[in-house]
């Protein structure tokens, strides 16, 4: 394995030094700007986005198809599946950052700070999409927790919101902790914090009897509790929805999505790297322990969800059971076929990219209800289809989407993920999995009903911008049409771990 | 190309209908009834043409679609889909029809979702890729979620969201049948040795090849159980029927049109072209004679008719006592098909045909009478046969057929299911002719409660049926006096492929003797 040293490792790292840059800039034009209404903060942060989705673009050619390199001694890789990641998790910062300027909840005068906070969060996801070293993944873990823990208290004036955040630090602080004293175990096992050293290293401890099967049972679990907190699995699942309900509704957009997705690339590469060797995955039997995590924060996730009657805190619940399925992709890192295993990753990415564009869909026809009908409660959808008929149409299609009815992009992805568990001979799984497809449909259908079935009583219509339904326009087309093109395949199964 | 165009023509119609202004109301009708019209016109032409060899291109397409997967996007016809295309075809402008005048808010959402409807049940009956098939099966169920829950009566959520999660249930243990059958569609004597596929004459192929993971017994029983329920709850097969009375009685009169007349037929369908022809080896298993599990599927047959006539006689709402005898007639499609049989499934057949036609006809004819009256109490009414003398007529022609008076259609198809059956299963087709009691009970008892006797004198006023109405109900009848007389019109489309089809289940029933 070849290292690049720090200076060489520079250019490679361009994307996530032009967010840090671009966040003292915000803080820094915030100064100057006069306007405490002005947009122009939000707009800087957007040009920090795209400079470094450009950056991204081209260390990724520079890097050529199939490369990695391995930055700084190995702390951080860049790769196909970091490159993924990173433009996925930006794509999600650019679109809390279009949310929140519409968004009317915010505090206008916290700006600055707040679109810095952003750019810094998704610097802390980009290296946790691409840590190589024990270390490192604990630094990005903890830079992503701690600016989350300030972005969910951001509604300064709402108890609600400050209960979310000191929720999130309480937990935040013991996973951490945990997931630390986890990796201090391995670490002490092996002598090494590269992951890739790691996964050498293991096979050959295990079979001398230096350590137990059962030490490192002992650590993985103790890490999964870190990882599962940031994905909200069961059992570390009880703060995401106070949290999600308690943040501003871009943020929980922002954390159901994009700290999702991070807390998975997180995971796949961990496992991947470190514990990828079949006979280690063998011994430990993490298999059956991922399924069964799985299984039921599915199946939590969907029950609990049932009677809400906050749209967000549903969402909050649905997006619970969202990591629930997609944990399934992940009990297939245990499969001794390293085919199966491809297909896993695989249909980890895809339903990620599916998850993306419907459930940020759908958060954002709550910013826009939140607006308009200031509230948050299913009572504000009612008669929807009459008084605002695009968002009532868009928002059906993101919640059916979300249950898995064809031809929406949700089918597709749970079709994917579903035949790969299957092909894993793991029919009990899927069994429970497609369950929680049907009950989900009756907490997603609830919306629909109001928005549809039922009227209001106040029946005057909403106006939205021209700019609204472009950007409703984005997340709906791509609902519609993913599953019924073939490149988000061919994509998804290009990108696979080393 | 013409199938293609026949399945998109109505999806072009809603988004045309979507662009229209929504005050002008006329015009959307029009425009749908035009976009309902294409198809029919093309299935009449396929009807005229069926015959000519040199045509059969016209009727399939087949192109890569989701490389991925090696899904394709494969549509075919044969006689047991065209004759189920010609009746989606025919009650599509019929159902329009009916909605003229009795839906009062948001007609071009209804007919925009009606038309999106359409296209996914003809997509459904033209699929000949499995996945594709899935897809189409599942598009019918949001415009129907809506149908029902936007323009039902009274409890229409309560139904709409009922008829969506028990369909849904269904469909995902299909959705697993279909995906073990996928992932095994390669595998021969334990080697992976093609590519997978979801291509249904291939897979029909394969699994009758020696040797092929597709042909093993144990392999085909679970994958029918899976594909079984996901139809049954469909057809619906007892005990999975309890959406059907609720949903029927809160849809509008052409939804219940369409519910009866087509969707049903999808379940059944899927029977045919799925379990019997796919996995003959899971189809004995459950119809050999032996056993419990050998019989269980003519149990079933026999359960519906029975259990469904009983309940019809019970109930005092009518359209109700129709949905319930729409369960007891689709026993009969159930019977004639677990006797695998060439008789039994010719009757099964027609019998999806005749019933498309004469349950469309009882429903268009409560609509009418709920229309005037706003309720559907048979108790409420009374004498109505010198009020309404056409309405009357065409009533009594409905009920005919529908109890199986010999010369009207109903009565060819539920003779030759039961033919079929006692050949098979002699002592369930005998216990089965009660449902035909039963059946001529509550229909006459019905048309004495509200035809005969002294006319209600709250309804001395009724208006006899209209023109519009009458011409709803006109081709429905004509086809049950003509197929009644002269069902070969029919028959001598599916004929070939039910020979072929039953040839394969009888041989592996031998087989496995």
């Amino acid at each position: 394995m070849d290292y690049l040293e720090n200076i060489e490792s520079l250019a490679y790292f361009s994307p996530e030094i032009l967010l840090v840059v671009f966040a003292a800039a915000v803080i820094i034009l915030d100064l100057v700007v006069k306007n405490r209404e002005s947009e122009k903060v939000a707009y800087l942060a957007l040009v920090g986005l795209g400079c470094s989705l450009v950056a991204i673009i081209i260390t990724h050619s520079a890097l050529g198809t199939n490369e990695s390199k391995n930055l700084f001694w190995g702390m951080i890789r860049l790769d196909g599946f970091a490159v993924f990641f990173k433009i996925l998790l930006l794509l999600a910062t650019a679109a809390t950052i279009l949310f929140s300027i519409r968004s009317e909840e915010l505090d206008v005068r916290l700006k600055g700070e707040y679109y810095a906070l952003l750019l810094a969060v998704t610097f802390g996801m980009f290296l946790m999409a691409s840590a190589t070293n024990l270390l490192m993944i604990f630094i990005a873990l903890e830079t992503v927790s701690l600016t989350s823990y300030i972005l969910a208290g951001f509604l300064t004036h709402s108890p609600r919101s400050s209960e979310a955040a000191f929720k999130y630090i309480t937990y935040g602080a013991v996973a951490s902790g945990t997931m630390l004293f986890g990796l201090s175990l391995i670490f002490g096992m092996v002598g090494t914090g590269d992951l890739t050293t790691i996964g050498q290293q293991l096979p050959v401890v295990l079979a001398s009897g230096e350590v137990t099967a059962l030490g490192v049972l002992i650590a993985i679990t103790f890490i999964l509790a870190g990882i599962g907190y940031k994905i909200a699995s069961v059992p570390f699942h009880m703060w995401s929805p106070d949290v999600y309900e308690g943040a501003p509704i871009p943020i929980t957009a922002f954390l159901s999505v994009a700290s999702k997705a991070a807390g998975f690339a997180l995971f796949l590469r961990f496992f991947f790297s470190g514990f990828g060797n079949s006979e280690v995955m063998q011994s430990i039997d993490l298999g059956l322990l991922l399924a069964i995590v799985s299984a039921l924060t599915m199946t939590i996730g969907n029950l609990a969800a049932l009677p809400q009657q906050n749209v967000k805190r549903l969402l909050a619940y649905s997006s619970i059971a969202h990591g629930g399925y997609l944990l399934m992709g992940a009990v297939l890192l245990t499969n001794g076929d390293a085919a199966i295993v491809n297909k896993g990753i695989g249909a980890i990415i895809f339903y990620l990219i599916v998850y993306f564009f419907m459930n940020l869909g759908a958060f954002y026809v709550v910013v826009l209800i939140a607006n308009e009908a200031g509230t948050e409660m299913i009572e504000g959808y009612r008669g929807l289809s009459s008084r605002a008929p695009l968002v009532a149409g868009a928002m059906a299609i993101f919640l059916f989407s979300l249950t898995g009815i064809p031809f929406l992009a949700g089918f597709f992805g749970k079709w994917v993920l579903f035949t790969a568990v299957i092909e894993g001979n793991l029919y009990w799984l899927a069994f429970v999995g497609l369950l929680n497809s049907v009950v989900s449909l009756y907490y997603y259908a609830r919306i629909v009903k109001a928005m549809y079935l039922e009227s209001a009583e106040d029946t005057e219509s909403f106006s939205f911008s021209k700019g609204t339904f472009a950007l409703l326009t984005v997340f709906v087309v791509p609902t519609l049409l993913i599953g019924l093109l073939n490149i988000f395949y061919s994509l998804s199964e290009k990108i696979t771990l080393q | 190309m013409l199938l293609s165009l026949m399945i998109f023509v109505p999806l072009l119609g809603m988004i045309v209908v979507l662009l229209l202004p929504r005050e002008s109301e006329e015009l959307i009708k029009r425009v749908t009834l035009a976009f309902t019209l294409i198809p029919l016109i093309l299935a009449v032409y396929l009807y005229i043409t069926h015959n000519q060899p040199d045509l059969e291109h016209l009727w399939k397409q087949n192109v890569p679609w989701i490389a991925t997967f090696n899904i394709q996007y494969h549509v075919g016809i044969d006689g047991l889909s065209a004759i189920l295309i010609l009746l989606t075809a025919l009650l599509g402008p019929i159902c329009v029809l009916a909605s003229w005048r009795n839906i009062e808010k948001g007609i071009k959402a209804y007919m925009a979702l009606f038309l999106l409807l359409e296209t996914g049940m003809l997509g459904f009956f033209a699929a000949l890729d499995l996945f594709l098939f899935f897809v189409f099966f599942e598009l019918t169920l949001l415009p129907m979620y809506f149908l029902i829950g936007v323009w039902g009566g009274p409890r229409r959520e309560y139904a709409a969201i009922k008829f969506f999660l028990y369909t849904l249930f269904g469909s995902v243990l299909m959705l697993v049948a279909i995906i073990a059958v996928y992932l095994n569609s390669n595998v021969i004597n334990g080697i992976a040795a093609e590519a997978r596929t979801f291509d249904i004459p291939t897979l029909i192929e394969r699994a009758a090849t020696e040797g092929h993971a597709l042909a093993n017994g144990t392999f085909q029983m679970w994958v029918f159980l899976g594909f079984f329920i996901g139809f049954a709850v469909k057809v619906p097969i007892f005990p999975f029927h309890t959406w059907l009375p609720d949903a029927h009685v809160e849809a509008p009169t052409a939804i219940s049109v369409i519910l009866a007349g087509v969707l049903l037929k999808m379940g059944t369908y899927g029977l045919v072209r799925i379990n019997m022809d796919m996995l003959p080896e899971g189809m004995a298993f459950f119809t050999n004679g032996a056993g419990f599990w050998g019989n269980s599927l003519a149990l079933l047959g026999f359960i519906n008719i029975v259990y469904g006539s009983f309940c019809a006689l019970a109930q005092t709402d009518f359209k109700k006592l129709v949905a319930y005898s729409s369960i007891g007639h689709m026993g009969f499609v159930i019977l004639g098909l677990a006797a695998g049989n060439e008789v039994g499934v010719t009757g099964a057949i027609l019998q999806m045909f005749n019933h498309g036609v004469i349950s469309a006809m009882l429903f268009l004819l409560v609509g009418v009478l709920y229309d005037r009256a706003h309720h559907r109490e048979i108790n409420g009414f009374g004498g109505l046969g010198n009020r309404m003398p056409i309405y009357t007529g065409i009533t009594t022609l409905a009920f005919m057929a529908s109890l199986g008076l010999p010369g009207l259609s109903g009565f060819i198809g539920e003779a030759f299911s039961l033919l079929g059956a006692y050949e098979r299963f002699p002592t369930l087709a005998i216990l089965s002719t009660i449902g035909i009691v039963v059946g001529a009970a509550y229909f006459l008892w019905t048309l004495q409660r509200v035809f005969l006797g002294t006319l209600n004198p709250k309804y001395e006023a009724l208006p006899e049926i209209n023109r519009r109405e009458i011409l709803t109900l006109v081709p429905l009848g004509i086809l049950t006096i003509v197929l009644g007389i002269w069902p070969h019109f029919a028959i001598e489309m599916f004929s070939e492929s039910v020979v072929e089809l039953t040839t394969k289940i009888m041989g592996t029933l031998q087989a496995n003797l």
